[in-house]
């Protein structure tokens, strides 16, 4: 490694130490610099950075541990290594104790102290490294997972960006296939916890005994085949975030359990004895109607509110008409690359078809759609047939039927178009709230 | 005072014994660097520069009185010494020389094998000596340590090190070190 870029400030009253050290840290490459007290060092340190600071324990005037902590103050990043007599040693450990990397006794074994400077000068270069290409890819989270210039999805990113550096509850809400969980991760790169992970777990996908263990953990013999103590997701995820994808799918019981980790952020593995602590953020989406779900008991309200702080609704694509071709145009470079199969674009055809499709299965639905056209179509464009989508029809009910069929079928088809959201299927249908739960209570429908 | 009779390099014995070692040397130095290097007609005693307490020699107040002994016109000045040297805030020290100045010392003491228990061999310290001869002119030169393997001016700290790098110098550093001494 080059040295050139590496610091060194050698704090020393005596002159000859001053001297022999910096002689040997030149010839080594290092930018040394000397200084014969603490002010003198202190007067530096205002000038510029240091990587690496040897500081003698004992000199007239500002002591060595004098020095160090006001160093602390100044620049906390700063490796403090200590020089010493035999006889000073204790007062050596007072300083580790007090945040110097090392201490070294005089004289200073050449051996020692070459690989002890080139060691920590690794040791920065990689934290630099790491710092960098932590940012490099929080910063590529953040902003580059988020396609679409539509203005549903700008204010999407504003509500992200304002959302993300504080510690709250998000709830985000959507249909399915609207990209819930590459929201939930955008908010966590933009978070402070970003260095730390983001848990997902999927609650509508496991029985209630399994999701019970996924969250918690299990101790050794907690149950049949338990034959380890195991993490659970909200144990993985201290520091970080958790993401509870379809939170409107647990049971009763975990609702429960959740409510009281939220309040007092200490829980039990499955069959443990002992509270263990986890500090993390919650995240969680749903496509369900969790206001209807409250309403009719389904989902305990204090869980609700606890949850739903800040909630974000991720509009369906269908109402991001300009983000379609963005979006179809990004997935058909991504799919053409990773296959090998050179298309450019789309004929007018394609991209009348692209346009026009509702679109239920949302973003996902578009990604498979262009991955299956990369497949079967004919470079260099991809053509109208190629996609899995029919175009539009007019559907005309049978001439037989009652109008309470129709008015069924239509109340229901809304439904299944809207993910369950009464809400919104209300607002399609032209009807209130109130008059849909009528309805699909005396018609039995499924949400 | 003695001159360098032209030559690029004055050799000078600082309590060394071994004249033959010296010769040597000077062949070596002249093949390595292409400057040619001649042992003084004059020693210098380092008693001047002993520390009683450790039992061994400032290589520091060795480098100032070998400066002020420099010739004019300036020719390098590479002590050589079968004491063993310290510089005062190490334990000890292979050579020293002046950054970017005329004068530089080296110690054949640490380089020998029977040091380490091992048996004399006058060839390897011939060639450890050449080393690390060809290291501090290069410190001389303005050379720092290099990391390029093989060259001379990779830093060492212990005997085996100094047999992991050869007497020459690395394309980049013999560049420099033509630059400044021609």
């Amino acid at each position: 490694m080059d040295h050139k870029d590496y610091a060194i400030l050698i704090v020393d009253d005596e002159p000859i130490v001053r001297e022999s050290l910096g002689k040997w840290f030149t010839e080594e490459g290092y930018l040394v610099e000397t200084a014969a007290d603490g002010g003198e060092a202190l007067d530096r340190l205002t000038q510029r950075n240091y990587d690496l600071i040897f500081l003698d324990i004992k000199m007239p005037g500002m002591s060595g541990l004098e020095l160090q902590r006001k160093i602390r103050t100044i620049d906390a990043n700063a490796t403090v290594v200590i020089i010493t007599a035999f006889a000073s040693v204790d007062t050596a450990v007072e300083a580790l104790k007090d945040g110097a990397h090392d201490y070294i006794t005089k004289p200073i074994d050449p051996d020692y102290l070459s690989h002890l400077v080139e060691k920590l000068a690794r040791q920065r270069a990689l934290a630099a490294e790491n710092v960098e290409l932590k940012e490099r890819l929080a910063g590529m989270t953040a902003h580059g997972s988020i396609m679409g210039e539509s203005s549903a999805i700008q204010k999407l990113r504003e509500m992200i960006a304002t959302v993300a550096p504080n510690d709250t509850t998000v709830m985000i809400r959507g249909e399915s296939g609207t990209g819930k969980e590459l929201i939930a991760r955008a908010i966590h790169a933009g978070s402070p916890r970003r260095y730390h992970p983001i848990v997902p777990i999927n609650c509508g996908g496991l029985s209630e005994t399994l999701l019970e263990s996924e969250l918690f953990g299990h101790e050794r013999g907690a149950f049949t085949g338990a034959q380890f103590r195991r993490k659970g997701h909200l144990e993985m995820a201290d520091g970080g975030t958790v993401f509870f994808d379809e939170i409107g799918n647990v049971s009763a019981k975990i609702q429960m359990d959740l409510l009281r980790v939220i309040e007092s952020k200490d829980f039990f593995r499955v069959g443990g004895n002992t509270p263990v602590k986890s500090d993390f953020r919650i995240i969680s989406a749903t496509n369900r109607d969790l206001e209807a779900a409250v309403a009719a008991g389904s989902f305990r309200e204090d869980l609700y509110y606890r949850l739903n702080v800040f909630s974000i609704g991720v509009p369906p694509l269908r109402e991001r008409d300009e983000d379609v071709i963005l979006l179809a145009q990004y997935f058909l470079s991504k799919y053409s690359a990773s296959m090998n199969r050179v298309f450019t674009g789309f004929t007018d055809e394609a991209r009348d078809a692209l346009r026009q499709h509702r679109w239920p299965g949302n973003v996902r639905e578009l990604e498979n759609a262009i991955e299956r056209a990369v497949v079967v179509g004919s470079p260099p464009t991809v053509g109208a047939g190629d996609l899995p989508i029919k175009p539009p029809r007019e559907e005309i009910p049978p001439q037989d039927m009652s109008l309470e069929v129709i008015e069924v079928a239509h109340i229901r088809r809304i439904l299944e178009q809207c993910g369950g959201n009464v809400m919104r299927a209300a607002r399609i249908l032209g009807i209130d709230r109130v008059t849909l739960y009528n309805k699909i209570k005396k018609f039995n429908l499924p949400r | 005072m003695d001159r360098a009779d032209g030559s690029d390099i004055l050799v000078v014995p600082v309590d060394c014994a071994n004249y033959a070692l010296l010769q040597r040397l000077t062949i070596d130095l002249h093949a390595t660097l292409k400057h040619t290097a001649v042992v003084a007609s004059w020693d210098l005693s380092p008693q001047f520069a002993r520390e009683p307490a450790r039992g061994q020699y400032n290589s520091s107040l060795i480098l100032a009185e070998l400066f002020r002994r420099r010739t004019d016109p300036p020719v390098r000045i590479l002590g050589v010494t079968d004491v063993d040297l310290f510089a005062p805030v190490l334990t000890y020290v292979f050579g020293e020389a002046q950054m970017r100045g005329p004068a530089a010392v080296v110690s054949t003491f640490r380089l020998r094998p029977e040091l380490y228990g091992l048996p004399s061999d006058a060839e390897l310290v011939s060639r450890r000596l050449l080393v690390e001869s060809v290291h501090e002119l290069g410190h001389t030169a303005g050379l720092t340590h290099c990391h390029t393997p093989g060259c001379a001016m990779i830093g060492s700290t212990y005997v085996e090190e100094i047999d992991l790098k050869g007497p020459g110098l690395c394309e980049q550093c013999r560049g420099v070190f033509e630059g400044v001494w021609g």
